[in-house]
């Protein structure tokens, strides 16, 4: 049903007509409305068979989620920045018992300096958990892509993360199509799990592995994830099948045709993203753009063909390997390694920081000019950074450089919702 | 205590064991282990240590749980000894389904089958987990207060061989002080552990009101039965604390485990007592009180107390106070129940 609702919420709803089974929340900014959205269902019966338990961490949630996985239930969780680092270790452990957990990443930013705003940290921190990675570009998206999610997961038996940007779409308001019961029905099959604990056949799992057959594990774990590459665009064709719209995927490219400067980007910075290229495109620009909606799986050989005719490409990404640059280029870089088209980072939105069209649109005609260096931060403020950079050189106990800078701006910190 | 058992109160003990002679009890009253068809969790052939207590305790407890659930169990382990020495796959020593996950999450990911076994209209179905002191008091430490707090229905057992075990013998918070490990080191001043550290859990698991909390011990399996089939017989969580002698880890004989196990009970350090929602129920009367040195002396980790020439005169006292305090504060003297 179309109505006009908070994304949060939206994802809460889908997350409930999947008939989840045991849901484990712990919460934080911006993951909140999502998992409250959840809890309230299921005190009020909307959630048939289903246990809502509040526990002490987000390392915990995770782990009641692999138990209640284990024992055949679908069990879904959610979290964000510092969250999903406290739960890291579990987030290893979830894929590689191959249980098919779904967790919805609020994204956000990771400290130190403290930050609930968005970008891609957190969910970069876990890229090579073993976890199938998706990105949703809308809210409607959102909604659409757990659902795909459960199946893909079940299918597989493989833990999947809905990455959602948080605040731009998790506490967005806009007209969603929220779907009926009975759709999601037709669409997700009950769970069928390929391992259970059950006395009436008893074994062992996670147990230790040595050397004799540890790689063959981790072969299978890289193995699955092939699979998804080829049963993502499936299930997206039998979602649109069911629902009648077009949502997942592996990548959607918008305007690439005869492009020469391509923009590539995960997530909600798409929509402006596509705006700048319409701008563009007016004005006689052959730019284009490429959304990666499944990150893990990497689409290498559909990157390949989407980016074939780049003369640029641009990867405007929310995370920041430092001493390094991209992560999203560097594995852009990879997947074109057989040709010489310069690959280009773009810093961007780090810790909620506005990404402008104005902005965006600079760095796409100075990669069209040739003037674009390989690794950008966009809307760097120079003179805040030689400012710190050369009080650091002065004086030894330079003190903290978070709060330097803050001062140097003539501004209090805003401390938010932590 | 039944009438029989009073009846048979004096043939228990056969002279110069001080074990209950399994042969002589009402059937009834036998071990589970005695029984030909007794339940197995664990089979033989898994690698642990000659003489290792936690085997031993993990096999009892886990079979009278067996028993107790009518064969609806599983388990979830936390790393450490038990962990590895059952599953050098695929050699599993277990009988029953298994789940492993990481150190510190048992008592959640026990949570998490208990919740998906509702779910999945198998309610029937009992959830033990179980792990090392260090993977108990320490790094788990926080999943469990979870699950105490939420009262979810597990079982957890704690086999607390006081040391990190399983990576070579350091310190946990549930290491006496004195003690040498990896990470106590029997050098200067003070070798060993220090005084005025560690935690009680079992006092802590009381103070949040779960059902039932026990402390039990490989000398006395009739014991440690009993109170593994009393809390099986509880809904919501339930605590059992087992003390598990470790002949590596405490340098002491492999055919020393149940006469320390003994001594630790009968010299008051440690003291073997049930709790119901918070409030002890009933403690386990020492049968013939013994010095702390006798339970230390034996022991490796405790060696730098017994030197020749200068013994530590002053931290046995110390030990022994501590000792002397159990008793009182859970009223280990007196008379004895039959057993
Ligand atoms: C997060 C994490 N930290 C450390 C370890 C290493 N580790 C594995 S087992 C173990 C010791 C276990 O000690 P305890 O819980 O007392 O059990 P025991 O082996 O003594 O029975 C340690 C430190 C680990 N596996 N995971
Ligand atoms: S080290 Fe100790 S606890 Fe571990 S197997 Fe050996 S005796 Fe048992
Ligand atoms: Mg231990």
């Amino acid at each position: 049903m179309l109505k006009q609702t908070e994304g949060s919420q939206a994802v809460a709803e889908a997350i409930a007509l999947c008939r989840p089974e045991v849901v484990c929340a712990y919460p934080i900014t911006p993951q909140t409305h999502i998992v409250e959205g959840v809890g309230a269902l299921v005190k009020a019966g909307k959630v048939e068979n289903c246990e809502f338990i509040n526990v002490e961490s987000e390392f915990a949630a995770l782990s009641v989620a692999i138990g209640a996985s284990a024992a055949g239930a679908r069990a879904y969780t959610a979290t964000a920045s510092q969250g999903l680092l406290f739960m890291g270790e579990a987030v290893y452990n979830a894929a590689g018992l191959g249980l098919p957990i779904v967790m919805t990443i609020g994204n956000r930013a990771i400290g130190a300096p403290i930050n609930i705003w968005n970008d891609h940290t957190d969910s970069m921190s876990m890229k090579d958990s073993g976890w199938i990675q998706l990105f949703a570009e809308t809210n409607q998206e959102a909604v659409d892509l757990h659902i795909q999610a459960f199946r893909l997961a079940e299918e597989l038996s493989c833990p999947v993360m809905v990455c959602m940007d948080g605040f731009i779409l998790t506490h967005a308001y806009e007209r969603i199509d929220v779907p009926s019961q009975e759709e999601v029905d037709a669409f997700l099959p009950p769970y069928d799990p390929i391992q259970v604990l059950d006395p009436a056949e008893p074994y062992s799992i996670g147990a230790m592995v040595g050397p004799e057959a540890f790689t063959e594990v981790r072969y299978l774990a890289h193995e699955k994830q092939l699979q998804a590459l080829r049963r993502i665009p499936e299930i997206g064709a039998v979602f649109k099948d069911v629902f009648g719209r077009q949502s997942g995927g592996l990548i959607h490219s918008y305007r690439t045709e005869g492009a020469e400067t391509i923009a590539v980007a995960l997530g909600s910075v798409n929509g402006t993203i596509k705006e700048v290229i319409d701008g563009m495109r007016e004005d006689g620009a052959a730019v284009g753009s490429v959304s990666i909606c499944s990150f893990r799986p990497f689409p290498s050989a559909e990157l390949r063909a989407a980016l074939a005719g780049a003369k640029h490409v641009v990867v405007i990404e929310k995370s920041l390997a430092p001493g390094l640059g991209g992560i999203v280029a560097s594995n852009i870089r990879l997947a074109l390694r057989e040709t010489t088209v310069p690959v280009y980072t773009v810093i961007a939105g780090l810790g909620g920081r506005p990404i402008t069209m104005s902005s965006l649109r600079e760095v796409l005609e100075a990669a069209g000019n040739g003037r674009l260096p390989e690794v950008q931060f966009l809307d760097l403020d120079h003179g805040a950074v030689e400012h710190e950079i050369l009080r650091a050189k002065q004086t030894r106990r330079a003190g903290p450089t978070a709060e330097n800078i803050l001062r140097n701006l003539g501004q209090s910190a805003v401390v938010g919702n932590e | 205590m039944t009438d029989e058992t009073a009846l048979q109160r004096v043939k228990f003990y056969q002279t110069g064991t001080h074990t209950v002679g399994n042969r002589l009890m009402n059937e009834a009253r036998r071990s589970v282990q005695a029984s030909m068809d007794r339940s197995n969790a664990i089979t033989s052939g898994h690698r642990a240590c000659q003489g290792c207590g936690e085997a031993l305790g993990a096999r009892y407890a886990l079979d009278a749980a067996l028993r107790a659930s009518d064969g609806q169990l599983v388990a979830v382990n936390a790393t450490g000894c038990l962990e590895v020495f059952t599953t050098p796959y695929p050699e599993t020593s277990w009988q029953i389904p298994w789940l492993h996950s990481l150190f510190g999450n048992a008592p959640a990911v026990a949570t998490g089958v208990a919740a998906g076994m509702r779910r999945k209209g198998r309610a029937d179905v009992r959830v033990v987990a179980q792990g090392g002191d260090g993977g108990t008091t320490d790094i788990g430490f926080g999943c469990l207060s979870g699950m105490f707090e939420r009262n979810d229905d597990v079982l957890y057992i704690c086999y607390d061989n006081e040391a990190y075990m399983n990576t070579g013998v350091q310190r946990s918070s549930a290491t006496p002080p004195t003690a040498r490990t990896a990470t106590t080191p029997a050098v200067g001043d003070a070798p060993g552990n220090i005084f005025g550290t560690g935690k009680n859990l079992p006092l802590i698991a009381m103070a949040h009101n779960i059902p039932y909390v026990a402390t039990a011990n490989v000398a006395d399996l009739h014991d440690l039965e009993d109170k593994v089939t009393t809390a099986m017989a509880i809904r919501g969580s339930r605590y059992i604390h087992i003390m598990v002698p470790c002949p590596l880890g405490w340098g002491s004989a492999s055919d020393a485990t149940i006469h320390l196990a003994r001594m630790a009970v009968e010299s008051g350090l440690f003291p073997l007592f049930e709790a119901e929602h918070g409030q002890v129920t009933r403690s386990k009367k020492i049968r013939r009180r013994v010095p702390v040195e006798d339970y230390l002396r034996p022991q490796r980790r405790f060696a730098h107390l017994f030197k020749k020439g200068h013994e530590d005169t002053e931290r046995i006292a110390r030990l022994q106070r501590m000792a002397d305090a159990n008793i009182e504060r859970f009223n280990l003297l007196g008379e004895r129940e039959a057993p």
